[in-house]
């Protein structure tokens, strides 16, 4: 660790939080239906847009018929993904010639792109055709990112509403999250990135004679489009195999710094667009402090985990230190343009918040550095989180939080002034228990069956972590990996599929229960036993329930892999 | 029912429209116009003939030469296609090695690569940089340290038969540092450095 290294994290925090309260203050605006500077162009476009597709967007839903309608319009895109995919051999924009995606594959990579998961059992530059890129992950990447914007908006009008039948319209939420914050923001984000380096073309593959007189054939694509919203959208599914450690798919630091930053900026905006839908933003104030200082810890303990490099590798009398001439440290896996710190800062960043995407290998992280991202995601990707998504989950654990307090000075706990019941908590509950129920599951279910075992890269605890961390990436709805498990095949394909419709679904219709539930309610003003949910004790409290909840839960199963590998390495042992 | 699920059916359909093919081809139509080294792959040529990206690395084998970081890329077996074979920088099939750090078979091959190094630069003058014994993420990563140049320095001063101080300049004004100075790590651009040196000293034919 260095100063260097140091400064670039908290530039990162100054840079995010910085675009992150304007965001917020305009994604308010939107999502209450209010004018924006951008209705003038996108005013007329979006109610063009109801015309066609048969919309009614004054006509508002109870909380079933706003699940209902994210249902159907997720399986109906899943629907046009997998057919894409299976018959993009007859389809144009394909110079690379790609054949039919396998029917187990093509399925676990639509339920990923719809469930803005974008785990990944393929690489792109060698399976996948431009138009399927285009019309499918492109697409699913905006698609999937609305939804679960819109959901997080019919939670926040449950307790910004009283005595209320419905919860909104999700096609118009949606539909606006798309129009009027994602593309706007894609597209200034495209620009920058191609400026940067980033392709952006249909050629087709570039042949070169490299200066020995070899051939190589350069991969190209519609790079940039896909690139800027995958990361905007807290996607993560990479145009190409290598993800953003390729360098065509993250060419310079400045796009690693916009790539971190545009997977944070609007989870982080969402929740200061929270603090005004609901007229206190006191309340999301405290809920962005708790977030950035478990993202920062992630951060840290991870860049202190790579920089300490590997101490076999050490011992050969390799050159380990970080200096100004060179990244030193693990760099297995890594990119000289990042170094240590940028990698270990993307690999929190990216699992923190659900995207998945990387700009260094996981999987040959250091024990304790691999471990950082596994629970980052254990924790329910809930440190900012997916888009929308994130914050959520993270007014779940508040529920949670305000009912063991309320347990404690033996009042019936309430948040933003709506009395927290049985059914808010149960259905609370419900959401954090499908969590550790599908890792956990699924993992004790590859660990003893022969198909999962045969899948496993690594010996020893390792390759316990290679499976633990594929499901808890794909429950979590997060999609980055520990690359060695072959997850293309029939057993992996159809059981991370099931754990991802689980972890995103199982999720958003108890979430769409309590906005409902909630929104009928009556709005109790505070008295003077409510316990207060902005200052530093409600943090603390808050980190401490995610913590116990997290730890308890999977503190086992990590002691089986990351942590006993840690102290094997350590005391000289290999697998 | 139907006046639920219909709604869903047009939107997914017009969203494929206007992102899925609106969106990208207009990016790709002002991107191409603004930027066009950029977005066609920032291809070098040299003699009218493309011989790589700028982006992306390539492999390096003679001494003369500077050599980049391993790569773990693989190609299709030409004996089987449905094996694959270590085709180092194939810039069709990225990936990194995701060896585990404390597998055996990776220590073991580290050492290797060790051995190798030291054997190619007997010169050498600092230790082994961890660069230059790790594969990178993409299998495809275009730079190495100043560190991992100056270890290679001697080598390739002997073989261009120049001396190593004039090498060093020449190197020196090639080494990017961090971007705006803070952002990110020094680094040497191995393809852009050697076409240098194949125009500096030219080979002996």
């Amino acid at each position: 660790m260095n100063a260097a290294g140091i400064l670039q994290i908290v530039i990162f925090f100054a840079v995010v939080t910085a675009g992150a309260i304007p965001l917020g203050a305009y994604m308010a605006r939107v999502y209450t239906g209010e004018k924006t500077w951008l209705d003038p162009v996108l005013g007329p476009i979006e109610r063009l847009v109801y015309k066609i597709c048969l919309i009614k967007p004054d006509q508002e839903q109870h909380w079933t018929v706003y699940a209902f309608s994210a249902l159907v319009f997720s399986v109906i895109g899943l629907l046009l993904m997998y057919a894409v995919m299976r018959l993009q051999a007859l389809l144009p924009l394909n110079p690379a010639e790609m054949a039919a995606v396998a029917p187990d594959l093509a399925f676990n990579t639509a339920v990923s792109f719809t469930t803005n998961t974008n785990w990944q059992n393929y690489g792109g530059e060698s399976t996948m055709a431009y138009l399927t890129q285009m019309l499918g992950m492109t697409v699913k990447n905006f698609t999937s990112a609305a939804t679960g914007m819109a959901v997080l908006v019919a939670l926040v009008r449950g307790f910004a509403r009283k005595q209320a039948k419905t919860v909104g319209n999700f096609y118009v939420d949606s539909i606006r999250s798309i129009l009027y914050v994602l593309l706007p923001l894609a597209v200034v984000v495209t620009l920058a990135l191609v400026w940067q380096g980033m392709p952006q073309n249909l050629d087709a593959y570039a042949e070169a004679t490299t200066l020995e007189g070899a051939r190589q054939v350069i991969a190209q694509g519609p790079v940039a489009s896909q690139v800027a919203i995958k990361h905007l959208g807290t996607n993560g599914g990479g145009f190409f195999n290598a993800n953003s450690a390729h360098p065509f798919e993250n060419p310079t630091a400045l796009t690693n710094l916009i790539e971190m930053a545009g997977q944070l900026l609007i989870s982080a905006g969402l929740v200061f667009a929270f603090g005004r839908m609901i007229g206190d933003r006191k309340q999301a104030r405290a809920l962005y402090i708790a977030m950035a200082l478990m993202l920062a810890t992630g951060i840290g303990f991870a860049y202190w985990a790579e920089a300490g490099g590997n101490p076999r590798v050490q011992a050969m009398g390799v050159d380990i230190a970080s200096t100004d001439t060179a990244p030193g440290g693990n760099m297995e896996g890594k990119e000289v343009r990042f170094g240590i710190a940028n990698s270990a800062m993307f690999a929190a960043v990216t699992t923190g918040t659900s995207t998945g995407a990387v700009n260094s290998m996981h999987d040959s992280f250091m024990p304790l550095g691999g471990m950082v991202p596994m629970v980052n995601m254990m924790l329910g990707e809930v440190i900012f989180g997916g888009v929308g998504a994130g914050l959520h989950g993270m007014i779940v654990f508040v529920i949670v939080a305000v009912f063991i307090a309320g347990l404690m000075v033996g009042r019936t706990p309430e948040y933003l002034g709506k009395k927290m019941e049985a059914r808010e908590v149960k259905l609370a509950v419900l959401c954090i228990l499908i969590f550790p129920l599908s890792i956990l599951g699924f993992g004790a279910l590859a660990m003893v069956l022969p198909v999962g075992l045969a899948s496993i890269a690594a010996p020893g605890p390792h390759g316990l972590s290679e499976v633990l961390y594929a499901y808890t990436s794909a429950t979590g709805n997060n999609g980055s990996a520990f690359g060695g498990l072959s997850g293309n095949t029939l057993f992996y394909n159809t059981t991370l599929a099931a754990a991802m419709l689980i972890g995103r679904f199982l999720i958003i219709v108890p979430t769409l229960a309590i906005a409902g539930s909630l929104a009928a309610k009556r709005i109790v003003p505070p008295s003077a036993g409510t316990f207060p949910t902005h200052g530093s004790l409600f943090i603390g409290l808050l980190i401490a329930v995610i913590v116990v909840i997290g730890g308890l839960t999977f503190f086992p199963v990590l002691a089986l892999g990351p942590i006993v590998e840690h102290f094997a390495l350590t005391a000289g042992t290999l697998f | 029912m139907i006046k639920q699920i219909l709604p869903a059916i047009l939107l997914t359909l017009l969203l494929t429209v206007l992102l899925g093919l609106g969106y990208p081809l207009a990016m790709t139509g002002i991107a191409g116009t603004l930027f066009p080294t950029q977005a066609h792959g920032s291809l070098i040529e040299r003699n009218g003939r493309v011989v790589g990206s700028a982006l992306i690395g390539q492999g390096f084998d003679r001494p003369d030469y500077f050599h980049p970081r391993p790569s773990a890329t693989t190609g299709a077996d030409p004996a089987d296609a449905t094996k694959t074979v270590p085709a180092p920088y194939n810039a069709s099939n990225s990936m990194g090695s995701n060896a585990s750090p404390s597998s055996k078979a990776y220590i073991e091959a580290t050492q290797a690569l060790v051995d190798q190094l030291k054997a190619e630069n007997p010169d050498a003058r600092i230790p082994v940089p961890v660069d230059l014994v790790t594969a990178s993420g993409s299998g495809l990563d275009p730079h190495i340290s100043p560190a991992a140049v100056e270890y290679q320095l001697p080598r390739v001063a002997k073989a261009r038969h120049v001396a190593e101080a004039e090498l060093r300049a020449l190197v020196a004004g090639h080494t990017e540092g961090r971007v705006l100075g803070i952002l990110g790590e020094a680094r040497i651009n191995v393809l852009k450095l050697n076409v240098v040196l194949d125009e500096r000293w030219p080979r002996a034919k």
